[in-house]
Formats: C-alpha cells, sequence, structure tokens
C-alpha cells in the first residue's frame, strides 16, 4: 500500500476565494492512499515546502500530490524540494486548482466539486508513479546565433567574450539589421553607424566568432546540448576567401538596381555591398540581377577586372552541418506594408510619402542625400513635415492591434531632426497617445516639444495632393475641430512586424508564435528569453516591438542562458522518456518510425526461448534523444512501449478516477 | 445520424461529464493563460495533462465513455506547430478513425472532437471549451455505451 499525502495551497485568497478549501481537504481524506492531507496559504513558500517535509518525516509518506497553481509553474520547485527528502522527486503530482479552475470559475460550489475531481485524478494518478532517475549527455559548447542585427552581434558577443565559440548566421551579405540604418539613435542623439558599425566588427573580428552571412538554416534536429543544424550558404559568386574587398568590381559593374539598404531612394550595382561599412566587408553578386547570370548579356566585366580572380559564376549553394549546443533566435523585424493597406494615404502613388526607415536614410550622412533632408520627388527641402504615428500600429481594423513601442520616441526624434535641419520648418506630429516610459524618454519628448513641434492629438483620415502640396486631413480629439495641414513630406511611423520568413525559423526549432506571429517566450514575465524548446533563447524585436537598449539587454539575456548551459560538462536529461519491454516488443518497427527524433533503433538480441537460443529484433530507445512525447506509445500495437511520467496505467487511473 | 440520442428523461440540472487531453505544450499553456487572464468557462470540463496529444492512445477515450464519460476532447499544437514536430499529425489521423470507430460503436461522433490551440491562444481554449460544453449538453448523457458495458461485464471485470 502506498502513503499518499494530500497539500492543498490557497494561495492567499487565490484558491482560496472560490474554491472551498476545508471541503476539499474533507473530500481528500477518504481518498484511496491518502494518509495525510493539510492545507496551506502559500504552499510554495518556505514554511509551506518545510510543511511538507516535516509531514513526509512524521506521516512515513511515500508520495504526494499538491493541490495548487499550474504544474506549469511550480512543479519544478516541488521537485527540487522532494529531492532534498527521502522521496524521489517524481513521486508528485500537482493538481492544478488554480488557472484551470479558481481563476476560471465564479461557482463555488461547482468550482469546489471540480477541484475535488481534480485532486482525486492526482491522487490516482500519483499511486502509479515510479521513482525516476535522471542521466546525463554531454554538452556540445558551440552556440548559434540566428539574424546578425545588434539583438545577434550583442549575444555572439557575449557568448564569444566567454569564451565559447559562435556561428552567427545572417541570411543579408552583411551584418548589421536594421540598427546600422538609422541615423541617430534617441534618447541619446549618438550616432547609430558610431556605435552600431563597431560592434559589427568586433563580431567580424572576433576569434571565436564564425560570421555567416548569406546563409540560412535548412534543417535543425536533436535536442538541447546538441542539435544538429545543417545550414544553407546561398551562392555569392565571390570568393570570400580570395576577396580583399577592393571595390573595383562595384564601379565597373553595368546593372544598376534600387538599394534595399537606401530603402529603395539609391541604386546599387548587380555586384554589391550592401552600405560601405559592410560586414564582412566583401561583395556578392545578386543572382537575379546579373546579366551574366540570369542570362540577358555575356557581360562577365567583374571577372575581368577582379585582380584577384575572384568571380567564380559557377558558384552553387553549399549545405554546412554541424552540432550546436545551444541556439538564439535574434530574426527581428521589418516594417508593415503600409502601402497595400492604406489607400486613403495613397497607397503609394505620392512619393513624398514614406517610412520612418526611409527617413532614416534621408537624415542620414551616409544616406543617399547625404543628410540633407530632401522631398524624393523633386529633391526640395521640406519646409512642412508631417509625421504620422501608429500607422499599422494600435489599429485593429487594417494592421495590427498592438503598440509597436519604439515609433513614439522615434517619431520625436524624428520630428527633432526636422527642426534641427530645415530652416524655418513646420513639424505636425499626429498621434494617438505619447508613450515614452523609459529612462530619459519624456525628457527627450518634451525637448521635441520646445524645439517646436506641433502634436495633433488625432489620426489622419486621408492624405491627398492638391497645388502640389500634401493634404492631410484629420482630427483634432482636444479640440474636437477637423483639421487640415498641407505639408510638403509625411512621414508614416509604421507597425513593426515580425520578419518574413519567421514561420519556416518557428517550424524548424518547434518554437510557437503569437497571434501576431512574435515568437513565443515560455513565460511573460519569468521566462522571457526562453522558448518551449529547451536550449533555444530569444533576444530582440523577434520576440515583440523594442528599441535598441530592451533589445541589447535580452540579447545578454539570452547570451546567459546559453553561458549557463555551456558551464556545464554534462547535461541532465528528462527521465520521462519512453521505455521498451522487450519480452512484448513484437519488433514490427512501427515505434522507429514513428519517432521523429530518430530516438528509437531496432537491434537484434538473444533470447532462451523454450530452452532454446532465439534471436529476436526488438526496439530500444537513445535516452538522449528521446524527447518523451509519447507518440510510439500511442502507436505501438502490442503495447511494449510506455511513457515513464505518462504511463498507459497513470493517465487510465485519471480517467477512472474522473468518471466516478 | 443514427446513434445514442436518447435525450428522454434527462434530469434539467445534469451537467455532462466533459475529459479533455491537452497537449502540455500548447494547448494546457493556453488553458493556463486563460486562468491568468480570468477568462470564464462551464465548470463541467476536466483536463488530463499529456505531453503531446500525440500520446493520447485511443484506448483512454474508449475508456472514457465506457466509464461514462460524456464528451472527450483532444487538443494539441497547430498542425506544423507541434512540439514534437510530428506528434499532432498521429492526433490527426487517429482522430478521424477513431470518430468513425465510435461511430460504428453506437457513439455520437460530435461527443469526440479534436481541436488545435496554442499557448497564447487563450480566448480560443474559453470559446472551444463553451462550445464543445454546449454541444454535448445539447447531446444529452452518453448513456448506451456505457450502460451495455456494465450490463456484459461488470465493474470489475476490464
Ligand atoms: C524608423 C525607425 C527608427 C528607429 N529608431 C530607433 C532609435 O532611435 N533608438 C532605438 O533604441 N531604437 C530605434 N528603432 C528600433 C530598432 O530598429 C530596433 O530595436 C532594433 O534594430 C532591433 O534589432 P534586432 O536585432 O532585434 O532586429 P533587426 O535589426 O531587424 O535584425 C534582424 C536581423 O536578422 C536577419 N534575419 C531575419 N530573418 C532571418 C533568417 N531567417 N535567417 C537569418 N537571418 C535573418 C535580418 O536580415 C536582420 O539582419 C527604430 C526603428 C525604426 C523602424
Amino acid at each position: 500500500m502506498s502513503r499518499t499525502g494530500v497539500f492543498i495551497c490557497h494561495c492567499g485568497t487565490n484558491i482560496a476565494a472560490v474554491v472551498d478549501i476545508a471541503k476539499v481537504v474533507e473530500k481528500a481524506k477518504s481518498m484511496p492512499n491518502v494518509v495525510y492531507v493539510e492545507d496551506n496559504k502559500y504552499t510554495c513558500s518556505e514554511p509551506g515546502q518545510q510543511a511538507i517535509k516535516d509531514a513526509i518525516v512524521k506521516h512515513k509518506l511515500d508520495r504526494i500530490v499538491i493541490g495548487s497553481c499550474s504544474p506549469r509553474m511550480h512543479e519544478p520547485t516541488f521537485r527540487k524540494m522532494l529531492a532534498s527528502t527521502e522521496i524521489n522527486p517524481y513521486m508528485l503530482e500537482i493538481a492544478n486548482l488554480r488557472e484551470q479552475c479558481s481563476w476560471v470559475h465564479t461557482d463555488r460550489e461547482k468550482a469546489t466539486d471540480k477541484a475535488i475531481d481534480l485532486v482525486r485524478m492526482a491522487v490516482a494518478k500519483v499511486a502509479k508513479n515510479h521513482a525516476l532517475f535522471t542521466s546525463s549527455i554531454p554538452v556540445t559548447k558551440r552556440a548559434l546565433v540566428v539574424g546578425g542585427g545588434i539583438a545577434g552581434i550583442q549575444a555572439a558577443l557575449d557568448i564569444a567574450d566567454a569564451g565559447y565559440p559562435v556561428t552567427l548566421v545572417e541570411r543579408e551579405p552583411s551584418l548589421g539589421g536594421k540598427m546600422v540604418m538609422l541615423d541617430k539613435t534617441f534618447p541619446t542623439m549618438d550616432c547609430s553607424a558610431c556605435i552600431c558599425t563597431p560592434k559589427m566588427v568586433d563580431a567580424g573580428q572576433h576569434p571565436n566568432i564564425t560570421v555567416m552571412t548569406s546563409c540560412e538554416v535548412e534543417k535543425v534536429s536533436g535536442y538541447i546540448g546538441n542539435f544538429e543544424v545543417t545550414i544553407r550558404q546561398k551562392a555569392t559568386y565571390v570568393d570570400h576567401s580570395v576577396c580583399t574587398g577592393c571595390g573595383i568590381c562595384e564601379l565597373k559593374c553595368p546593372s544598376k538596381v534600387t538599394s534595399e539598404f537606401e530603402q529603395g531612394m539609391a541604386q546599387r550595382r548587380a555586384i554589391y555591398k550592401p552600405f560601405p561599412q559592410a560586414v564582412p566587408a566583401k561583395p556578392v553578386i545578386d543572382a537575379a540581377n546579373c546579366r551574366k547570370l540570369n542570362g540577358k548579356a555575356k557581360c562577365g566585366i567583374c571577372q575581368t577586372q577582379c585582380p584577384q580572380g575572384c568571380i567564380n559564376f559557377e558558384d552553387e549553394d553549399k549545405l554546412i552541418t554541424n552540432t550546436y549546443g545551444a541556439i538564439v533566435i535574434a530574426t527581428g523585424y521589418e516594417l508593415i506594408d503600409w502601402k497595400s493597406i492604406y489607400g486613403e494615404y495613397g497607397g503609394g502613388q505620392y512619393p513624398d510619402v514614406i517610412n520612418g526607415l526611409q527617413f532614416e536614410r534621408l537624415v542620414n550622412a551616409s544616406g543617399p542625400t547625404e543628410g540633407h533632408i530632401l522631398r524624393p520627388s523633386d529633391g526640395k527641402e521640406p519646409k512642412s513635415v508631417v509625421i504620422v504615428k501608429c500607422v499599422g500600429s494600435r489599429d485593429p481594423n487594417k494592421g495590427k492591434g498592438y503598440c509597436s513601442r519604439a515609433c513614439c520616441m522615434y517619431a520625436a526624434k524624428h520630428a527633432h531632426q526636422v527642426l534641427e535641419k530645415i530652416d524655418n520648418a513646420q513639424c505636425y506630429v499626429f498621434y494617438i497617445d505619447v508613450r515614452t516610459a523609459g529612462k530619459a524618454y519624456e525628457e527627450f519628448y518634451t525637448r521635441t516639444l520646445e524645439d517646436g513641434a506641433i502634436y495633433v492629438r488625432g489620426r489622419v483620415s486621408k492624405i491627398y495632393e492638391e497645388d502640389g502640396k500634401l493634404i492631410c486631413k484629420g482630427e483634432d480629439t482636444l479640440s474636437g475641430q477637423t483639421v487640415s495641414v498641407a505639408a510638403d513630406m509625411v512621414v508614416l511611423e509604421t507597425a513593426m512586424v515580425p520578419a518574413a520568413g519567421v514561420e519556416k525559423v518557428a517550424t524548424l526549432m518547434t518554437i510557437s508564435r503569437d497571434n501576431d506571429n512574435w515568437l513565443q517566450e515560455a513565460h511573460p514575465k519569468l521566462r522571457p528569453v526562453e522558448t518551449h524548446t529547451a536550449g533555444v533563447f530569444l533576444a530582440g524585436v523577434c520576440q515583440g516591438p523594442k528599441d535598441i537598449p530592451d533589445t541589447v539587454a535580452q540579447a545578454s539575456a539570452s547570451a546567459a542562458k546559453v553561458c549557463g548551459i555551456f558551464s556545464k560538462a554534462e547535461l541532465q536529461t528528462n527521465p520521462m522518456i519512453s521505455k521498451v519491454d522487450i519480452e512484448k516488443c513484437s519488433g514490427c518497427g512501427d515505434c522507429a518510425g514513428i519517432c521523429p527524433y530518430k530516438a528509437i533503433s531496432m537491434q537484434d538480441m538473444e533470447f532462451i526461448e523454450h530452452g532454446k537460443k532465439i534471436t529476436r529484433r526488438v526496439s530500444t530507445v537513445n535516452s538522449g534523444l528521446c524527447q518523451g512525447c509519447g507518440a510510439c506509445v500511442a502507436g505501438c500495437r502490442p503495447g511494449a512501449i510506455d511513457l515513464l511520467g505518462f504511463t498507459n496505467a497513470q493517465i487510465l487511473e485519471e480517467v477512472d478516477a474522473l468518471c466516478l | 445520424m443514427s446513434v445514442d440520442v436518447e435525450k428522454k428523461n434527462v434530469d434539467p440540472n445534469w451537467e455532462p461529464k466533459i475529459l479533455s487531453f491537452s497537449c502540455n505544450w500548447c494547448t494546457y499553456a493556453g488553458a493556463d493563460l486563460a486562468g491568468l487572464n480570468r477568462m470564464k468557462y462551464p465548470e463541467n470540463v476536466r483536463v488530463i495533462r499529456v505531453p503531446c496529444s500525440g500520446r493520447v492512445n485511443p484506448q483512454f477515450v474508449l475508456r472514457a465513455f465506457q466509464k461514462g464519460s460524456d464528451g472527450v476532447l483532444v487538443c494539441g499544437c497547430h498542425p506544423g506547430d507541434c512540439h514534437y514536430v510530428t506528434g499532432n499529425y498521429f492526433t490527426r489521423r487517429r482522430f478521424l478513425l477513431m470518430q468513425r470507430f465510435l461511430e460504428y460503436n453506437g457513439i455520437d461522433p460530435r461527443r469526440f472532437q479534436a481541436r488545435w490551440i496554442s499557448g497564447a491562444e487563450a480566448g480560443k481554449f474559453r470559446d472551444t471549451v463553451t462550445k464543445v460544453s454546449n454541444d454535448i449538453k445539447a447531446l444529452g448523457p452518453n448513456k448506451k455505451f456505457q450502460e451495455s458495458w456494465y450490463k456484459e461485464r461488470g465493474e470489475s471485470n476490464e
């Protein structure tokens, strides 16, 4: 007979306010195998845990049930507590009385009945629990960082500085992401390039960092400590091991293409470096636009001009596979395609209605206008500039419901730059709210008001052209009057959305996305950089809109998590894995086919049957590879495989206890 | 449908017993999030946590119906988003097969449902549970299978 102890938590009033704890305790006393029941104000607290430890000794308990918050919250806490007792940490079941009972119900009687059922299920299950023991696996102390924006760069540098090798994968030809496109950065107005490019160079030259640009992750298998990752190195047609980055090829290339880096406001060549400070400082060929490669002409000028002979038109994509102990995802964002959803703003027909990143390039000294704010249409200096905030954000009908978080601040920055750079300029900012939570942020906004920016509270309903002016019509919701501003240029501060292709990254790493496609952290408060896939972490805007300070903080946080894993020689494995009963196994091999981790293999084993030695094929589970999903268990016809911790017997007990 | 609905003398206060197998990574997390957001849904659904919807043996579903459950709901991550890569694809195939099998055995297949609810979809969890609960309520108690089971074999004989 097992001796089960039941501990019911009030969680302050979180559970006790809705569930009649005394009644649950009373009912629990008569449940099978229960020898002791107790309730507690806060079971997770130090005295709460001590009470359990004392009860274990006093009442000779050999397994326990805790009725408290979700097991996703405190199962690790209570397992850790049990490790210091006589009871194995896996002789524990938790009844979720908070998240799935008291918080979602109001009817006291029905909630109490449900709580009793949940406790009964846990009591029934725990009776079938077995002691489980962790084993250990070696850790490959090499990290993979996906995305080479400031988030990825910072994470890579921190891990590399701690002494571990890092591979930094970026799909574009250079590191830098969006930050390197920006001109100045709020709230200090330091030049973005001056603080971003040195970090790019550091990453490029760091002995522990391998930068892989023009690369994407193709395949991921394995698990924390040992992910096997295949990376696709896209053909660049330039041998970077020989190229000195002299730039002659770029000068000679005859095909001109609009520059992505300059946000379509300047041109580049088909063989190009995205921008002068690119890391690596070596060009690639854009095959779609290269006359030789797209077959439109013979060309090949770059090849004849290159003094190093590093142009190779026969270059092909390469697949490179390596093992990594941990992965940081830092794939960032892009701006929402406002043209397709805001027809009332001209839908892109007016060249002087631009987005925030285009404005950043216009004020940037290394941009297409050498830092003079000039209208894209005619190169004239705009005297009246309208800035519209929340385009595509906080607009669930047309765009996204969320706040894009950095725009209030960079809108203030843009207004400040207009007023600073253009004599006698007027700058209007249409806004819904001004959100400046951040160190020195409110002061920055106030300064912009002092500079003379005119803030109008309301959305712009329409933008149209009249007599060479862009008429912005909107409502000033503070005065209740409609306003109309004749502008020379309009800057739309548009919503950040996840980088294209984020779905593929999420699927490869089996991490989830939220309703807006941002990558989902494991817990919004307590595990902000972890994902539900052990060993995979998030950094920067890929997790949700944020500015550079927050991005960098998150990147360093994920680096610290990675270093934490690497600080151990071995990792403890999850003991809740599949186990084969070789006596029952028929050797059909279905399980091996079902397993997504290739953790099951078939082996010939010798048995004695009727006094004769025979060889039979049976399946075996690799405890390092098995992740404990249980798909093989449900697929096993003779019922020879079971999942420890979630055995057939345990789950059937729960079903029976509920259907009583 | 030609199956079990026998709604004659149903007690108006009758509450169905509904069992939901929810995967730890998506739906169970979504259910926890519903709690965190203090969303409200009917009390008559009880969740059994499983690592993956693919862990759900058809046997569990049968047992639930045999023992008197009025409805069973299996929930997992969205197809393509399975924490274990492919688990929910197995669930999807097994589910269709199971529904047919249950119907063949005289159980209204509407009593057995599968849904994909992610860890972020607290609202979807609430709505799904509420809808399934209302639907099962409308179907009435699942008497047939349960009674015949007990009559033929006796409770202790499984
Ligand atoms: C107009 C504007 C002005 C701003 N001004 C400021 C400011 O003044 N101050 C401030 O603090 N913040 C500002 N921000 C916010 C700032 O841009 C972001 O906080 C920051 O750049 C986020 O960095 P990141 O590395 O997370 O993302 P990103 O910079 O987007 O970097 C992501 C990188 O990952 C790469 N990538 C994407 N997908 C893949 C893939 N599948 N495989 C490989 N690589 C991939 C991308 O090519 C990119 O290089 C501004 C934003 C905008 C739009």
